[in-house]
């Protein structure tokens, strides 16, 4: 997905609009105070997360080794392993697997991957129907738009815009805003749906490299339907989401659910160790994985980055974020939004096409406070402001370098020269503090403060006149 | 795809290295314990706590507390799984002229209309149980079959109170949930569930509506 206006507008747009801001913040400080309430003690918390931290560092540590034995593990457990270098690789090895079965309809569980792909359009232009099965992308596939969280697709939604989204668009439904009803219409829809595909689709929370093993958390059973139900299972999954033993996924998934949807234990964690076997009566055919990079590999080449890679996609940074709570997520015009988006995109589409992204946010804090990973994102958000301006050799960056314009280099230079001269300097200071009110606020970057603040005034005096009118000692 | 292959584990190969990894720590885990009876309670609580229904059943005289559960509530049938013990045991108990009791025999392909449109609930065991959040733990397989727990509107799951550790990692450890020959291992903690409408919670999504758990207490 690719920006069509900038951040800035965008963002204003969603703060001039009272219904995306009451839906936001409605739902993230519910969020907030049930997160809360799984953590009472922080010291377990603390201890949770170096945990949860230590293992998701020791698989990426180990990730080329990992995967090699995850593809080794699951061929033993009879699921074919794929690997896709590109968005693009993935959706031609997605759709070559159904054209060869000539499976036209796929049921889908939730993949954030699948979203970063475009994998829905994509199969749509080649005939097949790929359906969104878990509510919220259900909700939203019907208005064709995007997520806005990664956890609450529709989150941005409520629930009279759902009703008359219903009632216009699902057969002989009736207008009604009972959340109870309208999860049935869907429930009724979907088992249908459910019942005729020849594919099923999801996404992978944990793979378990010692025992072939794909983990599937939800609550609503779609993942399960769409995984055992039809002959055929396609899981997608980014490279970094390997671990290595199982016993690895119980502190991550308790952290995941807690930190996701303030879930002690999700109703469903799915684990799939291969197709149906000898004696069982259901159960896919076959099951295969698509192992994608997408420019993970890329991220994976920095000590630093690489942290980005520990993510277990809980949301907690988005509902936490002060930012996100107030603009929402689509204003951030990328699959991933919120903190993890504003560090993860810049990664992938390159920092200098995404550069806004990373000044949009007020380094506050919050979402390290809170990442059940520990991934500092405000750190990383700093480094990669540094890579979009600057061309460090040393770095593997995404269009690193190219988020310098033409101003703000002239303005650095200038200071440069003034700063380092002390006679020009005092010159500047001098003619700052005499002529204060009479600077412009249209100036170039100047204006950027402008735009939305009071136009700073330098004080009458500087510091070193008044140091020396004091007579205060300086040297 | 084997270039595709070949260049990601090159690339990944190349850029690893260069940190320091802390080493796991896994005693915050390992001091989440509790005595049996102590256990029992808490999964109770966790999952009624997510509107999971509890039949209280003494050894041996659990094939009738599913019955007359049955019975009452006017089911037309149950489905199970007739390969396994629990299920044998449910058959030798059933008579004539109650709800009609459903074999899960035949491989879905020929069973997918019935299984989704006829049936009024399925029955399985539980492998295990986990204390600490609530959650039974199952293994479907030849002998349960996989979409049995899901499908039908309700689900009805046979637990033992003996067999109730006290986390998901130490029922790991002890009971090698999902680390067997198993190729679906499920954890469930209650009716199937959504909260993407306005973050309000509504049962029964896709998965079942109702969850009921007929625990066993042979502490």
């Amino acid at each position: 997905m690719h920006a069509e206006t900038g951040f800035r507008e965008s963002a204003a747009q969603a703060l001039g609009d009272p219904q995306i801001r009451a839906n936001f913040r409605r739902a993230m400080d519910g969020l907030m105070a049930k997160r809360a309430a799984q953590f009472p003690d922080p010291e377990d918390f603390q201890a949770m997360r170096h945990l949860g931290t230590a293992i998701r560092a020791r698989s990426l540590l180990k990730l080329p080794a990992l995967l090699e034995q995850l593809e080794a593990s699951c061929l033993r457990n009879g699921i074919q392993v794929h690997w896709a270098r590109t968005c693009e690789e993935g959706n031609e090895l997605i759709l070559g697997l159904l054209q060869a079965r000539g499976a036209t309809r796929l049921v889908k569980g939730k993949s954030m991957v699948s979203e970063e792909m475009g994998l829905n359009h994509f199969l749509e232009a080649h005939g097949v129907e790929a359906l969104e099965s878990d509510l919220g992308e259900y909700i939203i596939q019907l208005d064709q738009e995007t997520p806005s969280h990664i956890i609450m697709p529709a989150i941005h939604k409520n629930k009279t815009q759902i009703a008359r989204q219903f009632s216009q668009k699902i057969k002989d439904a009736k207008y009604t805003e009972d959340v109870d009803e309208l999860t049935a219409l869907a429930r009724k829809v979907l088992r249908r749906k459910f019942f005729e595909a020849d594919a099923g689709l999801s996404g992978v929370n944990f793979a378990v490299a010692d025992t072939g093993t794909l983990c599937l958390v939800e609550n609503e059973g779609n993942g399960r339907m769409s995984t055992h139900v039809p002959p055929l299972h396609i899981a997608v999954m980014g490279l970094e989401k390997v671990v290595e033993t199982l016993e690895d996924v119980a502190p991550l998934y308790a952290l995941l659910t807690r930190s996701a949807t303030g879930q002690a234990v999700s109703t469903y964690l799915n684990l799939i160790r291969g197709p149906r076997g000898p004696g069982e009566l259901d159960g896919p055919r076959e099951v295969h994985l698509v192992i994608l990079d997408n420019g993970r590999s890329r991220i994976y080449a920095d000590p630093q980055l690489r942290a980005t890679l520990r993510c277990i996609r809980c949301g907690a940074c988005m509902n936490h974020c002060p930012v996100y709570t107030r603009v929402g997520g689509h204003a951030f015009q990328a699959v991933y939004p919120g903190p993890i988006g504003t560090i993860l995109t810049p990664q992938m589409e390159g920092v200098g096409v995404r550069h806004e992204l990373l000044h949009g946010s007020s380094l506050c804090g919050a979402c390290a406070e809170v990442c059940p990973v520990e991934i500092p994102i405000p750190e990383i958000i700093v480094r990669l402001r540094r890579e979009a301006t600057h061309r460090d050799a040393a770095s593997a960056v995404e269009g690193r370098g190219t988020g310098r314009t033409a101003t703000e280099d002239l303005a650095w230079r200038l200071w440069a020269a003034v700063l380092s001269r002390p006679r020009v300097y005092r010159l500047a200071a001098w003619c700052a503090t005499r002529f204060r009110r009479l600077i412009p606020g249209g100036l170039p970057l100047l204006k950027a403060w402008t735009l939305s603040r009071a136009k700073p005034v330098p004080a009458r005096r500087s510091l070193q006149e008044r140091v020396r009118e004091e007579g205060l000692p300086h040297g | 795809m084997a270039d595709a292959r070949a260049e990601i584990l090159e690339r990944l190969r190349a850029g690893g290295g260069g940190e320091a990894v802390p080493l796991p720590d896994t005693a915050v885990l390992a001091r989440r314990t509790w005595a049996p009876a102590e256990r029992m309670a808490r999964l109770r609580r966790g999952m009624e706590a997510v509107h999971t229904e509890f039949l209280e059943a003494a050894p041996g005289q659990w094939p009738g507390v599913v019955l007359g559960f049955c019975r009452d509530e006017g089911f037309a049938n149950l489905l199970y799984g007739p390969r396994c013990a629990a299920g044998q045991a449910l058959a030798a108990a059933w008579t004539p002229r109650d709800p009609e009791l459903i074999p899960y025999q035949d491989p879905v392909e020929s069973f997918k209309a019935t299984l989704f449109d006829g049936v009024a609930a399925g029955f399985t065991t539980a492998l295990a149980g986990v204390a600490e959040t609530g959650g039974l733990l199952l293994e479907p397989g030849p002998e349960e079959p996989r979409l049995l727990s899901l499908v039908p509107p309700v689900h009805i799951a046979l637990l033992l109170a003996s067999a109730i550790e006290d986390t998901l990692w130490s029922a790991m450890r002890t009971r090698g949930w999902g680390k067997g020959t198993a190729r679906n291992s499920l954890l469930i903690s209650g009716p199937s569930k959504t909260a993407d409408i306005e973050q309000t919670l509504a049962y029964g999504v896709h998965g079942p509506k109702r969850l009921v758990v007929v625990l066993v207490n042979n502490l």
